[in-house]
């Protein structure tokens, strides 16, 4: 076993978070303030190669590994979470799902413009009755001739109103033999006529992103916008969600840094009864919490990578990866808050952006409710994975490299 | 145009020196190229996209000195050379001058070499000057523009930063460029660079091989090295009514300190 990172690899989590903290950390505040994204972020991702990191230099990506995929994304969320945000619906929703799933017309249609970062995705599952019950989607996709014609509303979009494609699931079939069996997937250009976008203010958190609703009418997309197979949407749907919940488990490690970073630095300046508040040991409980809980968030997540890369099914691995994840940056960032004292509750200091930022990835994904029912059913035995039509290729260099 | 960056292995610019058993300690802190030559990196390449040609970096260190070289060779550099010898453990500025340059002499003739303006560990600022003292070439440092290079005509005119503002300084090639950080913003390394460096084997020179044998004694030692006291300030608030009383209260806190 050997748990020592490639020169490859240390090179791009130092490439990312250079950007990240010399182009990103001085803006966010403002940005976070404003509750818009700073215009700059997409169009230097792209530039940077950041948005097809991990995809097939034939599909116009950089070529790199899922574990690189990861350590962006730690080094992405460490600075703010709506960079990481950017990752699992550009990446992981919409670009690695047609990777996966997506014929070789749409890969290059679609996937070579998304992994160049010419173009953005997102990912449109949830509804404005229907998040955790998937199979229940509500939006329809009708055959008319050689199109489908789309109706209905997606909600809770992350980067909706910035996209121009949304990896798209909708009701294909209104007297399915099981529910799962009524949905299909779709790629669609979010510029086609009957679409319109915007995005929602007041978020609790993730406020310098953007996170919106795609209302569809009558949107007629040509049949070949389908992905996959009528009736497979489901499935394709849940795949999309082991790539997305990877970067989600990995940004949250990076969220769990950034408070272990900022907690250490105040609890060494603060001085109160006359001594530094990082002699005390209630602080110090609170620091050593943090720290394991990255230690465990990360081991986590590189072993999720690492069987990405072998193209083993990593559902279950995946699922635990971004709860513990999740739910340990969030109470990395109420700690955090808590060395801080009254500085902490301003954004004077980063660390309640943190906490707002956090609670959004327990929700997203998956709740983390809904992650305790895979995992128990996992353990139970009544979930099982069978093998899917097309599975996630493993990372191997030739088809990754080759032109 | 041949160019070559000199480039050293630093640690971070967080990194703080402590002295442990009589030797300078950085500790554990992590290990990088130094920070003043990814602006030495990235104009020897962006001279390289106008003039074209190849850019090699050359580095003098130990076995882990080859991480910052990859990162040179993933910002673009198209080749890289170590050169490493247990002869040069305790090597001083002139030591390190002399394989430089031996190692400058091995490598396809350059118009150009780059520096950065200094080491931020040991940050002497001396070696690229000395290195082209050695070589015989024109030393052009603190150079924070090159507003004209002619490879056929073999000039170069560079404005070098100075206190009072800036020097214009013609000379002829080949040259030694020492530059400051406003010369450009170095480019992060592709990913295209990352894979490639990532692969690189690094060719690695010793001593013999830049043809330096015999005895290589530094000119300068330094036998012990002393961590200053750290000095505890104090703070204290001398209240009073008005501005004589807290005056009058001031001057006897310091003649009371013996300070007055
Ligand atoms: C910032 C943000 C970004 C988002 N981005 C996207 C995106 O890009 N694409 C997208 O499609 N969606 C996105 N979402 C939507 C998100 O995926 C859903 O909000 C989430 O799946 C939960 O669905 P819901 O809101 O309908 O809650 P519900 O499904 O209505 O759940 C409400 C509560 O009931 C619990 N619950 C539901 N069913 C069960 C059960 N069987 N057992 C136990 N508890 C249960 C849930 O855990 C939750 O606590 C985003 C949401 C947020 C907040
Ligand atoms: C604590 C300590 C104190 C030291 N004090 C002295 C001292 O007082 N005098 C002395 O002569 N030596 C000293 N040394 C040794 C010193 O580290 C080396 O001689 C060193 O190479 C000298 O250059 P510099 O690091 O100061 O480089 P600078 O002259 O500050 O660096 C200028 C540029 O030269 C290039 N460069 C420097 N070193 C290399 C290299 N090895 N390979 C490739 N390019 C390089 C880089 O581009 C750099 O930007 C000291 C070492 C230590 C650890």
């Amino acid at each position: 076993m050997d748990f020592s990172l490639t020169a490859e690899h240390e090179m791009t989590q130092k490439m990312v978070r250079d950007f990240a903290q010399k182009e990103v950390a001085p803006i966010i505040r403002e940005w976070d303030r404003k509750q818009e994204m700073a215009p700059e972020i997409l169009p230097r991702m792209a530039e940077l190669g950041i948005l097809g990191i991990c995809l097939p230099v034939r599909y116009g990506g950089q070529g790199m590994d899922f574990i690189s995929l990861g350590l962006a994304c730690e080094e992405l969320e460490a600075v703010d979470s709506t960079l990481r945000v950017t990752m699992s619906v550009h990446v992981g929703l919409s670009s690695l799902t047609l990777l996966q799933w997506g014929t070789e017309a749409q890969k290059e249609e679609f996937l070579i413009p998304l992994a160049k970062g010419e173009k953005i995705g997102c990912g449109a599952f949830s509804e404005p009755g229907v998040g955790s019950d998937v199979a229940n989607i509500q939006t329809t996709a009708k055959l008319d001739g050689s199109d489908y014609v789309l109706n209905g509303e997606k909600m809770w979009i992350s980067l909706a109103s910035k996209a121009d494609y949304a990896l798209l699931t909708a009701r294909t079939d209104f007297e399915p033999e099981r529910p799962t069996d009524a949905l299909s997937c779709f790629i669609v250009d979010l510029k086609s006529k009957g679409v319109s976008t915007g995005d929602i203010k007041g978020k609790l958190g993730v406020r310098a992103g953007s996170t919106g609703w795609i209302s569809l009418q009558d949107v007629r997309v040509p049949k070949e916008s389908l992905v996959g197979e009528a009736g497979e949407g489901f499935k394709i749907t849940m795949s999309g969600f082991d790539s997305g919940r990877y970067t989600v488990a990995a940004g949250a490690t990076g969220l769990i840094r950034a408070c272990v970073e900022a907690s250490v630095a105040y609890a060494n300046e603060r001085k109160t009864f006359g001594r530094s508040i990082a002699d005390y040991q209630l602080v110090q409980a609170k620091i050593a919490r943090m720290a394991q809980d990255y230690e465990i968030a990360r081991l986590l997540y590189l072993k999720v990578g690492w069987l990405k890369n072998q193209a083993v099914r990593n559902t279950l691995e995946t699922s635990m990866a971004k709860q513990f994840a999740t739910d340990a940056s969030f109470a990395a960032a109420s700690d955090a808050i808590a060395v801080h004292g009254g500085y902490g509750y301003s954004d004077e200091y980063p660390v309640e952006r943190y906490l707002r930022n956090s609670r959004g990835a327990m929700i997203y994904e998956g709740t983390n409710e809904i992650h305790s029912l895979i995992q128990a059913g996992y353990a139970l035995g009544t979930r099982k994975d069978r093998p899917l039509r097309r599975e996630m290729p493993a990372y191997e260099e030739d088809l990754w490299h080759s032109n | 145009m041949n160019i070559v960056v000199c480039v050293k292995q630093t640690t971070d610019t967080a990194a703080t020196l402590s002295v442990v058993d009589g030797e300078a300690s950085y500790g554990d802190a992590a290990l990088v190229l130094n920070p003043w030559d990814e602006y030495a990196v990235e104009q020897a390449l962006l001279t390289k996209e106008a003039e074209g040609g190849k850019v090699t970096a050359l580095c003098l260190g130990p076995d882990s000195a080859e991480d910052a070289l990859k990162q040179a060779l993933a910002m673009g550099c198209d080749e890289a050379v170590l050169i490493l010898d247990a002869v040069f453990e305790s090597a001083d500025t002139l030591v390190v001058s002399r394989a430089l340059a031996a190692g400058i002499e091995k490598l396809d003739p350059p118009e150009l070499v780059f520096f950065g303006k200094s080491a931020v560990d040991s940050d002497t600022g001396v070696m690229g000057p000395q290195v082209a003292r050695r070589l015989g070439w024109p030393s052009l440092n603190l150079v924070a523009a090159i507003p004209e290079l002619d490879a056929s005509a073999k000039t170069i005119t560079v404005e070098r930063l100075l206190e009072e503002g800036r020097q214009i300084v013609s000379g002829r090639l080949p040259a030694v460029v020492s530059v400051v950080k406003e010369i450009n913003e170095p480019r992060y390394p592709s990913f295209m660079g990352i894979r490639k460096a990532s692969k690189a084997e690094i060719p690695r020179w010793s001593a013999a091989d830049v043809g330096l044998s015999g005895q290589i004694q530094p000119a300068l030692s330094w036998p012990e090295i002393l961590a200053p006291e750290k000095s505890e300030a104090v703070c204290e608030l001398i209240e009073g009514g008005d501005a004589s009383e807290i005056a009058r209260k001031l001057v006897d806190r310091l003649v009371e300190e013996k300070v007055i």
